[in-house]
């Protein structure tokens, strides 16, 4: 077994998803099975590859891509907050926090 | 042009040539066109499943503003009054975008994708936002939060995904042109299942400013039509430089519409040996043999090729793709828009917003995708897949070094029978075999139909071109259409 209910468990608390008892147990088995999968990628020797983040052009450097920093209109601040949960324009409202749990 | 019968999928053969056409010969107006398309819409929608949401007001601004040119006597633009549909990943301002997804269920973007402004400009009329698989995750579109979409020309059967609503409207003519988006196949593959050219650019190559992000280092809008020279048409309208997306390239566009029309005889085309192993379907077998037959005759020349990594590639992209999704999804959490949950506290609410607007792909995703981020994890797994990646790169890079396009089968097997592969996610996602290479490498690839097993379930072959060789890839699918690729 490569993942057990307890890192499913954590996983979820790190990504903040509640899962119920039925999801915790579909999904270890189903992710148990893609990990074994993955565990193929083990069979190549990759000790002296570089990793690859990012499909990377020549004009894709910083120098080709960064702009001027210019101020620029941008009013969309009410269609913005139109659509918020709980708008209290300008600002988004959430519920009261004291500490960390 | 005549104009098509209503509610007849038989006569859904417009073109962008023909729109435009018959639009400077006032055979048409652009309005009547559109609200012949709703008129079709309406009647095919309730089954398909292909529309989630139209934007008829937005659409008849439009078509009057080129009606208004035609009256005047003046130049068209290039996709003058071109009713398109555009997936439900992609922005439209004023117009609900909830890409396939609960979470989303009454979001309205404040402002429109740079592709979709682009369409707009250059003419084209926004008809409506196409169904797909939740975030853009699925192969089949049976993710969507909105019921699956039904594969036009086989019911019982799957349309591909995640971009199954743009295909199907292509294919069912309830668009002349459509947006997709392809991370890993999504837009390759439909196309393949539904019979449609769908297209998917170099890394870089279209904007993706107003896309909702699932993996950024994968995600491509790219185009479906009924032939190649509208995709092609399509391309030249979306492609290039956007200060708003810093990954998108400065490389120039070359006029696609010439390019296409190029003799292909003594190009070289590579046979990889990895993407004709088993698994492959013995019909879908004996189409893109017959395609790559019809390659030689049209003096292409075609060398066998290895790419010794393809069997590692979908083990990679799920690592990469999920890891992606994992970070990218952080953003759902009630505050800003979309849905909440309440509660007194805020993690709670966090918690429960995503556990109840997130569907189970989604939440399988972010699973998996957290995990392989997570300490002790990353190295085994997210490391290794970046590694692995670079690998797959390679392959594509060192095969161009000898030949000038790639031919593989878009996807092992036809249309599969809806409900067929969604308890099984490995074997979903082992439908996007041959199709994820091409994302992980960044290169840019065509699906042009290839005939169908028994006359009636499409196949799609994949063409792949070097990065920034849309041009190419482009020529090729043309000429094998032109030549009766189609109905091999």
């Amino acid at each position: 077994m490569k993942i057990s209910r307890e890192d499913v468990l954590r996983v979820a608390e790190l990504a903040y998803l509640d899962l119920s008892e039925k999801e915790l147990e579909t999904y270890r088995a189903q992710i148990d099975e893609i990990l074994e999968y993955i565990g193929k990628l083990n069979e190549l020797d990759t000790a002296k590859v570089e990793p690859m983040a990012q499909v990377l052009t020549d004009d894709q450097t910083a120098d080709a891509t960064l702009r001027e920093d210019l101020v620029v209109p941008s009013a969309v601040a009410e269609d913005v907050l139109k659509h918020a949960p709980d708008p209290e324009p300008p600002y988004f409202r959430v519920p009261k926090v004291i500490e960390r749990a | 042009m005549p104009v098509p019968q209503k509610n007849n999928e038989m006569t859904a053969n417009w073109t962008i040539d023909g729109v435009r056409d018959a639009l400077a010969a006032k055979k048409i107006a652009a309005r009547e066109l559109a609200a012949d398309f709703y008129t079709r819409i309406e009647a095919r929608n309730p089954e398909l499943n292909a529309y989630l949401a139209l934007s008829p007001e937005r659409a008849r601004r439009q078509a009057d503003r080129i009606d208004a040119l035609v009256a005047e006597g003046k130049t068209l633009p290039p996709l003058a009054g071109v009713p398109v549909a555009i997936k439900d990943v992609i922005s439209t301002r004023g117009t609900k975008t909830t890409c396939g997804s609960k979470i989303l269920e009454n979001y309205i973007p404040p402002y429109d994708a740079t592709a979709v402004e682009r369409l707009e400009a250059a003419g084209a009329v926004i008809l409506g936002k196409t169904n797909c698989d939740e975030f853009a995750m699925g192969s089949s579109n049976e993710n969507s939060a909105y019921g699956p979409v039904k594969n036009p020309v086989a019911p019982d059967r799957v349309p591909g995904g995640s971009s199954g609503g743009s295909a199907a409207a292509v294919a069912a003519g309830l668009a002349v042109a459509a947006l997709g988006t392809d991370t890993g196949g999504s837009i390759r593959q439909p196309g393949s299942f539904c019979g449609v050219p769908a297209m998917m650019g170099s890394y870089g190559r279209v904007s993706r400013y107003g896309l909702i992000a699932f993996a950024s280092s994968l995600d491509r809008i790219g185009p479906f039509a009924t032939n190649v020279k509208d995709v092609a048409a399509i391309m030249q309208v979306i492609a290039g430089r956007d200060p708003h997306d810093s990954t998108s390239t400065t490389a120039p566009v070359p006029k696609y519409g010439e390019e296409i029309g190029k003799p292909v005889k003594g190009l070289r085309l590579g046979i990889p040996k990895e993407y004709f192993g088993e698994g492959m379907d013995g019909g879908v077998r004996k189409k893109i043999e017959a395609g790559i037959e019809l390659y030689k005759k049209l003096g292409c020349q075609l060398i066998e090729i290895r790419m010794p990594h393809t069997d590692y590639a979908i083990a990679a992209y799920y690592i990469i793709a999920t890891a992606e999704a994992s970070s990218n999804l952080a953003r759902y959490d009630g505050v800003r828009y979309g849905l909440r949950v309440e509660d007194d506290s805020l993690l709670a609410m966090y918690r429960k917003t995503r556990g109840a607007g997130f569907g189970p792909e989604v939440k399988r995703r972010i699973v998996l995708g957290t995990y392989v981020l997570s300490a002790g994890y990353y190295d085994a797994y997210y490391l290794k897949g970046q590694k692995v990646r670079a690998l797959i790169a390679k392959d594509f890079r060192d095969a161009f070094a000898k030949v000038d396009a790639i031919l593989t089968p878009t996807s092992p097997v036809p249309a599969f029978k809806l409900g067929e592969r969604t308890n099984d996610p490995l074997q979903m996602y082992l439908a996007d075999i041959y199709t994820v290479t091409g994302s992980l490498a960044g290169v840019p690839g065509i699906s042009v139909p290839c005939g169908k097993i028994d006359g009636k379930l499409p196949v799609g072959l994949q063409i792949f071109g070097p990065a920034f060789g849309e041009a190419r890839v482009l020529q090729l699918a043309h000429a094998f259409e032109q030549a009766g690729g189609t109905t091999v």
